[in-house]
């Protein structure tokens, strides 16, 4: 069952602890999110720092899939428990939609 | 007010079924709808096998063959097939597991009518100026210089109903993940439910492609785009991507509920439990995975390279493993079994032979130097035929004796039933096995007419002539469900005596609540363990009390309306004062609806205990 | 436990989006949907690659001629904002205060709406300013069509938790409308989520 309910018996407690918990989880959130603000700078700061293409297209897009994880883990909780299925079916779409990608980049001009 | 009396009458059953949000009724309406969108592309092959009956035929215009080849194809994949396999899997996979309803009734009922509507938009076609006629591929160029309507409606009508088929995919997934019985572990679930849960998550990943495609047809040949437009840098392998990507996971999620039907028919009608059960889901779930991997064998005549023919061939190939499992594990389920050859295990038994003829034609054309000369003849033609109706045809006339029972709570006629039989898989065989050396004999597809002399006149006449076999074959079928629905002799919960999973333990057809009390499961074929062991009915997981169930709601036909309504204005909105209001006023209604529905709570409706224990009481424990 | 129950911060329940079945079932159907929108915005983004810079013929307006790096910069920490004030409104509703989800949900729409305007601005500026129509070239009907699509959706998330808004205002919380206020959150994330592809592949790409 993916919903406990937290009991030790003693209900304020319980409510403390979870209220430490979400807390403690909020701060996660800004941590990520600061973690997103760098990502970006540093991604524009890269194209507007001029490197070779062939480095920085690599690397944005790199930067793009981290801050994306981070994203889809912390903000959208797909590390929490009870997430197995949701992982599973975004994974999938990732895969269906990295095939189209690929397919897209590589055979659609002859 | 008392939930179970029921107002009687004409007027009140129409409401009743379009207010309706009990996947049974929600079924009914898939079956009926889809039953007459197949005598409708039925009615288009006929027309296209007499057109080809003889060569140099006036029977029909070019232009007239061309709409009717493409709504044969269009209407038979997407009018037909499909909603007919997505009402089975709504009538049948909630019993299967021991569920009420599915996961979300509104959208259940949503689904449907989105179908019917984006249906009934495409088939308005055929009076609006012409029916699409650039193939049920719709290839970009071509499409994009047809000179009427039609390929509007086909994106548009498309489109609407491809709305409606992902929600019940994703329906359906969340039905079979959250609302199993207790007990019903996903490894004791029937097959069906588990090719239901495999096709629903290949709906989920290959409607989006189509999505895509349509909405870039629609904006090239609506809005100026310029997607498929050549000379202003547009690329139509886009198209042809888009089309595949989505069109060959479309022909597994066919094919996939039509294998688990047969293997609940194999398994009851040998009085054996399926063999190989853990391979068999295995084998369901390499087939969905493999089948996003092969999409580009439909276009290794694009000038794709070697290197990418190569790669899609292999996975072709590799896709024929895992139904070869399949098709083993039915064998090695008759085996040793005491068969019983009703009208569903006949067709079962037919199956086995023609899906296999279109598998070994389905590895010659994955071969892709041997393509360049099956593409665009009458081989591949053959080749689809045989696995389309081979498997899913056949699927959906054994089922429709099968689970009669179940839907309407009357029993088809065998003897007709097996006239049927004779007539629909001996036209069948006659029809598209000649088809085969037509093609090798270098008969291009879609062609309205051939010449004389060239070899060609006595196999498309012999195609011809199964075809009215298959049509005769239909109308007998007609014929039985008028008699049946007419004479309306009533059966009890297991007519064909040897049902082993948990549907058949209901009454035919179930209370709209399915289960008085949900069931606890102890295996696989659960009804048979309990039948095993010599109970009646199953045993309980819960004692009785209140039953909630969901309230009904017309508001899906107005978002269905809504949507219809908008998609007129979109066709008509360049040619058309009244083109750009009516596009707006049925965005309006479609988005209003939903809005309507968002702002009241809807919490459904309890059935209270007393009611429950005043229906007869054998059977309930308290 | 009965949807309409009234709850007190003690005794509402740890994860109120699932405590109910109906709850389970909408937050296990939306994360599906967000699967098939994955594959949705990749075949997007598959087409924009594919007719990037594809036009009729040399010296119409290709990406480098377009794009403004501080624009793009502006709307990403705008969006991005507006997903951490959607989390603060989440941590709320875990925590049974309505009144302040229900602030940081009107900051979240608040920051929504600047990001459309942006957006707006910038077709505006593309199209009266330098000519750079949606039917001018294959180009540019992929990147209005990929820039689109995503605000499209921007605007529908904008009215969805509008609308929830209005509509609990009256009701406060329930674990009737629990779930609904998660799900819509859930959808906000993800279009931020896109919007980071987007300014990569399209902004900083194109600039490149």
């Amino acid at each position: 069952m993916e919903n406990q309910q937290i009991n030790s018996g003693n209900a304020r407690v319980d409510y403390e602890y979870r209220r430490r918990r979400n807390a403690e989880e909020m701060r996660h959130q800004v941590i990520s999110f600061a973690i997103s603000i760098f990502l970006t700078l540093v991604a524009f700061g890269a194209v507007l720092a001029g490197f070779d293409k062939w480095f920085v297209i690599p690397f944005i897009l790199l930067l793009a899939v981290v801050q994306v994880i981070f994203q889809l883990y912390y903000f959208m909780h797909m590390s929490n428990k009870g997430h197995e299925a949701p992982q599973l079916f975004i994974y999938g779409g990732v895969i269906v939609g990295f095939a189209t990608l690929l397919c897209f980049l590589t055979i659609v001009w002859i | 007010m008392s939930s179970i009396a029921q107002k009687s009458g004409f007027g009140a059953t129409v409401w009743d079924f379009m207010t309706t949000v009990d996947h049974k009724k929600i079924a009914i309406l898939y079956l009926a709808a889809g039953g007459f969108f197949f005598l409708l592309g039925g009615i288009e092959a006929m027309i296209i096998r007499i057109q080809l009956f003889v060569p140099d035929s006036g029977f029909v215009s070019a232009g007239l063959f061309n709409e009717m080849l493409t709504m044969h194809g269009v209407t038979m994949i997407f009018l037909a097939a499909m909603p007919i396999l997505i009402g089975f899997m709504n009538l049948v996979m909630p019993l299967q597991i021991g569920a009420r309803d599915v996961a979300f009734p509104f959208l259940n009922s949503l689904g449907f009518w989105l179908f019917f509507f984006g249906g009934l938009l495409l088939n308005l076609s055929w009076f609006l100026g012409g029916a699409p006629d650039a193939g049920w591929t719709s290839y970009a160029s071509l499409s994009l210089n047809s000179q009427t309507h039609g390929i509007d409606f086909y994106a548009l009508g498309l489109q609407i109903s491809g709305f409606g088929t992902l929600m019940g995919g994703i329906n359906f997934l969340v039905t079979i993940i959250n609302m199993r019985a207790p007990g019903m572990t996903y490894m004791r679930m029937p097959m069906f439910t588990w090719t239901t849960f495999v096709a629903s998550a290949l709906i989920l990943f290959a409607f989006p492609p189509l999505t895509v495609g349509l909405f870039l047809l629609t904006f090239d040949r609506m809005f100026g785009a310029n997607f498929f437009n050549v000379a202003a840098g547009g690329n139509t392998i886009i198209w042809e991507h888009f089309f595949w990507i989505f069109g060959h996971p479309e022909v597994y999620i066919l094919i996939l509920p039509a294998f688990g039907l047969f293997s609940e028919i194999f398994s009851t009608f040998s009085r054996k439990r399926l063999f190989g059960y853990s391979s068999m889901v295995f084998a369901t779930v390499l087939i969905g995975f493999l089948g996003f991997m092969v999409w580009a064998h439909h276009m290794f005549t694009v000038g794709l390279g070697n290197i990418a023919n190569a790669i899609f061939a292999v996975a072709s190939f590799a896709i024929g493993v895992p139904t070869g499992i399949k098709i083993f594990n039915w064998l090695f389920t008759m085996w040793g079994g005491n068969i019983k050859f009703t009208t569903p295990m006949l067709y079962a038994a037919a199956f086995i032979p023609s899906f296999v003829m279109g598998g070994v034609t389905g590895i010659m054309v994955a071969t892709a130097p041997a393509d360049y000369q099956f593409h665009d003849t009458y081989f591949v033609v053959a080749h689809f035929h045989y696995v389309i109706v081979g498997g899913v045809v056949l699927a959906i006339l054994a089922a429709t004796h099968f689970y009669w029972p179940k839907a309407f709570g009357t029993m088809l006629n065998e003897t007709l039933g097996k006239i049927t039989f004779v007539l629909f898989v001996v036209g069948f065989h006659l029809t598209f096995f000649i088809q085969h050396f037509l093609g090798l004999m270098g008969m291009p597809r879609r062609i309205a007419t051939y010449l004389p002399g060239q070899g060609l006149d006595t196999g498309n006449l012999i195609s011809s002539v199964g075809a009215i076999l298959m049509a005769l074959g239909v109308i007998v079928l007609l014929i039985n469900i008028v008699m049946t629905s007419v004479k309306n002799v009533k059966v009890g919960n297991d007519p064909w005596g040897d049902g082993r999973t948990l549907e058949w333990a209901l009454p035919s057809p179930p209370p709209f609540y399915n289960f008085k009390q949900l069931p606890f499961v102890r295996g696989i074929d659960t009804y048979w363990i309990e039948k095993m062991e010599g109970r009646e009915g199953i045993t309980p997981a819960e004692p009785l009390g209140d039953i909630h169930m969901p309230n009904g709601s017309i508001l899906p036909v107005f978002i269905s309306f809504g949507f219809f309504v908008a998609a007129f204005g979109c066709i008509y909105r360049t040619e058309q004062p009244w083109g750009l209001a009516v596009l707006i006023i049925g965005l309006v209604i479609a988005f209003g609806s939903m809005l309507l529905r968002s702002l009241k709570d809807d919490h459904g409706f309890h059935i209270p205990k007393s009611e429950l224990m005043s229906d007869k009481d054998k059977g309930v424990r308290a | 436990m009965h949807v309409e129950e009234q709850f007190t911060p003690k005794t509402w329940p740890e994860a109120p989006e699932k405590a109910t079945l109906e709850g389970k079932n909408k937050f296990l159907g939306f994360w599906f949907f967000l699967g098939g929108e994955t594959v949705l915005f990749a075949s997007f983004f598959a087409t924009y690659l594919a007719l990037k810079d594809k036009v009729p013929k040399q010296g119409d307006l290709v990406s480098t001629d377009l794009f403004e790096l501080p624009l793009a910069f502006i709307m990403t920490m705008v969006l991005l904002t507006s997903s951490i004030t959607s989390v603060y409104a989440m941590y709320h509703m875990k925590n049974y205060h309505f009144k302040k989800m229900q602030a940081w949900l009107l900051i979240t729409v608040l920051l929504g709406l600047t990001f459309l305007g942006f957006e707006i601005y910038e077709f505006y500026h593309y199209t009266h300013g330098l000519g750079f129509g949606y039917t001018h070239s294959a180009f540019s009907s992929a990147f209005y069509t990929l820039v689109g699509f995503h605000g499209g959706h921007v605007v529908f998330g904008l009215g969805w938790i509008t609308a929830l808004m209005v509509r609990n205002s009256k009701r406060g919380l329930s674990l009737y409308n629990a779930p609904k206020f998660y799900i819509a959150s859930l959808y906000w994330h993800f279009i931020d989520v896109v919007w980071v592809f987007i300014f990569t592949v399209v902004y900083l790409m194109g600039m490149v």
